[in-house]
């Protein structure tokens, strides 16, 4: 049903935090991993270990480079899968009611018995967090784990998307957006959580907290004042070969 | 694949042969079927039934090319489900509907010399209704801020007139429309070239870390390339866009005009202008898709 719900009971979605993500891609292995051998059709890699490797995941971790006006640049790791729209683009346009976002939890799914591969949901998703399978020929996408998340053959502490499980660095955050009480929902008020594009209209629930502001050296050492260098003109040998140098 | 620098410089890109194969076969083949429709040429017989099957192979060819284009072709039947929400869907239902119509249309003109003109009027406006759903599939896509602006369905619909004019042999509505049709196409250009920057999606408002300072794209995700590069993130079309353009211009609309104002152009004449348009189109619907700026690109570093 590719209709959207006007509203869901709960927005389950993840909070990404850019300011602890190291970049070690381990949510990316973690996801393909459990997500090729669990629900729906596997994760196919096409010429895995050959000259052109190509395979289909559902998150991906780009690295952007911030160039502040002032002090040393910044390298921000930015994890990237389904942000489960409230208004999933996605959905609307797929032609066969295999997309759907469901009205109990906001999971936005596709059913991949009904999938022709036609591709549109891909390209009306702003995010590029759906991929075809090439394998397969249908749709692919984060379904933030539903066979974890609710799979009481698994110990508690796993009922949460492999990702999340799998961080080593405690970047990313599972729960309920939309209870303004839960953990995450707190998280992105103290936080100032923001969302992807927000000019898409899309009304994404997974948020990324951005990274806070560095300390300076000054802020870190009141002894650093005194730390500077002396000085700058150099002494004894080097000074000799700099004076020599500068007469040549 | 992997350039040293970690930046994805593939190889594998370009738009689906399909599909432009599909959206300039079926908009000729519905084109000429709305003037059959309208009995512009009124038809009878075996010259109705030479008509309706040159629109019909191209309609229904075109649809086929398309189904080629799918992960799942055999489960095609589910795509009639959706019309509610998805263009697709719609398209779907009503290319079938055109085709269902123009059919009941055309079995007494031809057999029976029997001409329906409601019937014929509904099928027309039905196949205009399939070319436009075809077109607002595309329009639809935010996404794409070429293809989101009112220019991309009278674009559509104003080729889908002329290719069909063409074909039903109307020389005069073929020359008027020929004309519209190529200025459509200029704007349609024109707007598009600056559509993504006004639309103000920007690396900054996709990653959320516009301030403090500037922000670049430092590392692809991945070495090798991937379904949303190869099938969003093209760059060989884009490379020849002008030369592109000044072909699609002059096949498609230059040529065909200058052959239909030819006084007496016959059936050879005809022919070529009809040829020379097929062409001009599959270049412009190439670079349709070719120039078509995702802005999923902006996370790989794309568009500045």
């Amino acid at each position: 049903m590719t209709q959207l719900p006007t509203s869901t009971t709960r927005k389950l979605g993840l909070v990404i935090d850019l300011d602890t993500c190291v970049g070690c891609h381990a949510c990316v292995i973690a996801c393909k991993g459990w997500n090729t051998e669990n629900y729906g059709a596997p994760l196919s890699d096409q010429d895995p270990y050959g000259a052109a490797p190509s395979g289909t995941f559902l998150n991906r971790v780009h690295s952007y480079e911030i160039t502040p006006k002032t002090g040393p640049a910044q390298l921000v790791h930015f994890p990237k899968s389904c942000l489960h729209c409230e208004d999933a683009p996605c959905v609307t346009v797929c032609p066969t009611g295999a997309s759907y976002k469901r009205v109990d939890d906001g999971i936005v799914l596709v059913n991949e018995t009904d999938c022709i591969g036609c591709g549109l949901c891909a390209w009306a998703c702003p995010y590029g967090a759906r991929e075809m399978d090439k394998a397969a020929g249908v749709m692919k996408k984060c379904t933030l784990c539903v066979d974890r998340i609710y799979n009481e053959n698994l110990p508690e502490i796993d009922r949460e998307p492999a990702c999340v499980r799998t961080c080593p660095a405690g970047a990313r955050h599972f729960g309920d957006l939309g209870d303004p009480g839960s953990d995450v929902s707190q998280l992105v008020a103290t936080r100032g959580g923001i969302d992807l594009m927000p000019e898409m209209g899309t009304k994404p629930v997974n948020k990324y907290l951005p990274p806070r502001p560095r300390d300076t050296w000054e802020q870190t050492d009141i002894l650093a004042p005194f730390l500077t260098p002396v000085s700058e003109t150099p002494q004894g040998f080097l000074g000799w070969l700099d004076r020599a140098l500068d007469r040549l | 694949m992997a350039g040293s620098t970690g930046r994805w410089t593939g190889s594998d890109m370009h738009p689906a042969p399909s599909v432009i194969l599909f959206t300039t076969l079926s908009g000729l083949g519905f084109g000429l079927l709305i003037f059959l429709g309208l009995g512009l040429p009124a038809v009878t017989g075996w010259t109705a039934f030479g008509f309706f099957l040159i629109a019909y192979v191209l309609a229904v060819g075109g649809l086929m090319a398309s189904a080629f284009h799918l992960g799942h072709p055999e489960r095609a039947l589910k795509a009639f489900t959706q019309w509610q929400t998805s263009w697709l869907s719609r398209e779907a239902v009503v290319a079938v509907a055109a085709l269902l119509v123009m059919g009941i249309f055309a079995a007494p003109a031809v057999f029976l010399g029997l001409r329906l003109p409601v019937l014929g009027g509904l099928g027309a406006a039905l196949s205009l209704a399939t070319v436009i759903a075809t077109a607002m599939i595309y329009t639809q896509l935010k996404t794409v801020p070429r293809w989101n602006q009112i220019l991309t369905p009278l674009h559509f619909g104003s080729v889908a007139l002329a290719g069909g004019a063409l074909l039903a042999g109307q020389l005069t509505a073929a020359a008027v429309l020929l004309l519209a049709a190529g200025l459509i196409q200029i704007g349609h250009w024109r707007v598009g070239d600056t559509r993504f920057a006004e639309a103000g999606h920007t690396l900054a408002t996709a990653t959320g870390l516009g301030q403090p300072g500037r922000i670049r794209a430092f590392e692809a995700p991945h070495t090798g390339t991937n379904y949303l590069l190869r099938e969003m993130v093209h760059v060989i079309g884009r490379k020849h866009a002008l030369k592109l353009r000044g072909v699609a211009l002059t096949l498609g609309y230059l040529v065909p005009l200058g052959l239909v104002l030819i006084p007496g152009a016959g059936h050879v004449l005809g022919g070529l202008a009809v040829l020379s348009h097929a062409a001009g189109m599959a270049a412009s619907r190439w670079l349709f898709f070719a120039e078509a700026e995702h802005v999923l690109g902006l996370y790989y570093g794309r568009h500045g």
